[in-house]
């Protein structure tokens, strides 16, 4: 595989922040310095960061509601993020979209989605206008095992195959959807085979492996990329933490966490870098350290920062709309 | 304005023509919106032009790039839309009929509808849906609803109803060019109505009423369809013995509403009827009655009156859909029960 230093080093470096950002985020929803509900990606990190590897910030990608993951691989600003989860005015999204709904359109993020379900539609949409304009942009669709069972999905592959669109739809399966197994609920037990019956090429790879993820999404990117149509790749991978911060998680066996932490995508990746001599072991330390401190200073600056003002909850809305007709039939408290 | 008649089914392709001609970022795509699209001979192309023939020859201007079938997955395409405006285009997606709301629900409510607010601004959502509307064609519960209301309520949504040729064009152009997501409501009974309809390039601005009829003795607030019922009773009080000076406002748009018209009338009138197709409970009616209540109950010399279908389904039976939409009798017996 040809991949070169500087993506190695990126790719090592967005896993090491998903990282930071999702274990800091469990320790301070401990301390119970988080509003809300938010769902961790740690553990998934070789899926989002393999895959986005392959993107520019003019391709597109829609997202579940297990999202940070995808922000930070496409590039989302982290402090922004941070001050997003924390409801404050200098969020992402104003504080008005939180965890499950973080977006940043310019960067090409459409957005977590608290929908199961709801992204496939959405991809096919930003898939159609790249290729009505002849942009040559491709559109990452994430979601997961849950959501391979929703019609939304199944209708979704239908649209890109018909049509040809440059998506690249990519199965996150984790092995649980909330508490429960695709062993339970997927019939047919195989997600990937599903893609087939819709004539879309598909593989499932192993999620913990960033390379081998990097390799399969290169592959159904230039395909999209070039007008062939879109590809589904499912990738097997496992969520560290439960469906949500505050999940007691007693739907699966310390066993198997222990054996999934015990083959760790980052751990993984870095001694597979440094065993072939592509990167030092000093380079990754300074990655760590950046890491941390990004994530440092993310915490302070979601801390520092203002709450939106109350007449913020009147805005942005609608483009152009009455702002009388935002609150009728009575005066807008003082 | 103008002297030129066009139907409302043709003021309607006139509007996609000339928007889809001034901007190439507009796209049309729907189920059989031209037909036949398995199909490459010249004689299957524009089978249908949508089920009604509301889009027909379109595809002969703009292709099939632009004017696209989609198989029948209302989720999946109305999904589709939501993508292709967030990312650069004005897509106008014909749901055939209103009742398939609830197919294809979600990508409205919670995705085109609120992504603009839960992305802070940093977002917008140009589409259209087109969508029929209209009880009267013997088509029974699923296929003839009037549930516009339904979408009144979500934040972040546009609904508008035209009931004339010219505001059918003027709307759907104002529509097209807005910036947030409007659903667009067809009333198919109309279809075949002619008015007069200005060429080229016409736009009647969202969240304006139109005073169709001034008078001084009561408000009837009239949508859509119901707007022809309204004006249809209004001649009839003025002529009949009792000289009763109805004012009819059509509200075309539903949100935003133009609460202004609505207020400067019953303020001038003292008298309030609204008619409306809608099923009644939480609906645009209840919202015109509240909204004379809470800002203009110093001017009512009278209770206000709604004229509304029943809280039910369509039936099918003809007898029994004649007698579900109101009539200008029954709108002339509310007028009669404000004056106390």
């Amino acid at each position: 595989m040809e991949i070169s230093k500087e993506k190695l080093l990126w790719i090592y470096e967005r896993m090491r922040l998903i990282r930071e950002f999702e274990d800091r985020l469990h320790k301070d929803f401990a301390a119970g310095k988080i509003p809300g509900f938010v769902h961790l990606y740690a553990g998934e990190e070789a899926v989002a960061t393999g895959a986005c590897a392959n993107l520019t910030d003019r391709d597109f990608i829609t997202s579940t509601h297990r999202g940070h993951g995808h922000c930070i691989a496409k590039g989302v600003d982290i402090k922004a993020m941070m001050a997003e989860i924390y409801g404050k005015a200098t969020g992402a999204c104003k504080g008005k979209g939180g965890s499950m709904h973080i977006a940043d359109v310019s960067k090409g993020m459409l957005g977590a989605n608290g929908i199961v379900g709801g992204g496939p539609p959405l991809a096919c949409g930003a898939g159609l206008t790249s290729k009505i304009k002849g942009t040559g942009q491709v559109t990452i669709c994430f979601f997961g095992d849950g959501a391979s069972n929703q019609g939304t999905t199944m209708e979704g592959m239908n649209l890109a195959g018909i049509w040809k669109l440059p998506v690249v739809f990519i199965c996150e399966n984790n092995g649980y959807a909330e508490t429960t197994s695709p062993k339970y609920s997927v019939s047919g037990q195989d997600i990937a085979a599903r893609a087939r019956g819709f004539g879309l090429p598909s593989v499932a790879v192993d999620g913990l492996d960033v390379l081998a993820i990097y390799e399969a999404v290169r592959e159904a990117v230039e395909r999209a990329r070039r007008g062939d149509g879109p590809t589904f790749i499912e990738a097997q991978t496992y969520r560290y933490y439960g469906h949500f911060e505050g999940d007691t998680i007693r739907y699966r066996d310390k066993d198997e966490e222990e054996m999934y932490r015990s083959r760790d995508c980052i751990q993984r990746f870095r001694q597979t870098v440094l065993n072939q001599g592509l990167v030092s072991a000093d380079e990754l330390d300074a990655l760590d350290q950046k890491a941390r401190q990004t994530i440092e200073e993310a915490v302070a600056f979601a801390e520092q920062s203002p709450a939106p003002a109350l007449t913020d909850v009147l805005t942005d809305v609608y483009v152009d709309f009455p702002e009388k007709a935002l609150w009728p039939f009575q005066a807008v408290p003082a | 304005m103008t002297d030129r008649m066009l139907s409302y089914r043709e003021a309607i392709n006139e509007a996609l023509r000339v928007e889809m001609a001034r901007d190439p970022n507009v796209i049309l795509m729907g189920e059989d919106v031209t037909g036949a699209s398995h199909s490459d001979k010249t004689e299957h192309l524009d089978a249908w032009g949508g089920v009604l023939g509301v889009t027909k020859g379109l595809v002969h201007e703009f292709g099939r790039d632009r004017v696209r079938d989609t198989p029948i997955t209302e989720s999946g395409f109305m999904g589709a839309g939501v993508g292709a405006a967030a990312t650069g285009l004005r897509p106008v997606v014909e749901l055939m009929f209103i009742g398939f709301m609830g197919v294809c629900l979600d990508q409205i409510t919670n995705q085109a509808a609120k992504m603009r607010y839960m992305f802070g601004g940093k977002a917008k959502i140009p589409l259209v849906v087109r969508t029929m509307i209209g009880a009267g064609f013997r088509a029974a519960a699923q296929h003839s609803d009037s549930i516009y209301s339904t979408f009144v309520h979500f934040p972040g949504l546009k609904v508008v109803a035209p009931a004339t040729p010219a505001d059918a064009k003027g709307l759907l152009a104002a529509a097209i060019r807005d910036d947030d997501p409007v659903i667009y409501c067809e009333n198919k009974v109309l279809y075949d109505t002619k008015g007069p309809v200005p060429e080229g390039e016409y736009v009647v601005p969202l969240g304006k009423a139109d005073i169709r009829r001034e008078g001084k003795d009561v408000t009837i607030v009239a949508i859509s369809r119901m707007v022809h019922v309204a004006l249809e009773a209004a001649n009839q009080l003025a002529k009949n013995g009792n000289g009763i000076s109805a004012e009819v406002i059509d509200l075309r748009s539903l949100a935003p509403l133009d609460e202004d018209a609505v207020l400067s009338s019953v303020q001038k009138t003292g008298r309030l009827v609204v008619v409306d197709e809608d099923n009644p409970r939480c609906s645009v009616a209840t919202d015109i009655a509240t909204l004379a209540a809470t800002q203009a109950i110093e001017y009512l010399n009278g209770p206000v009156r709604l004229v509304t279908a029943p809280h039910t389904p369509v039936p099918f039976s003809p007898v029994l859909e004649d007698f579900y939409v109101p009539t200008p009798a029954r709108v002339i017996q509310a007028v009669r029960e404000t004056i106390v």
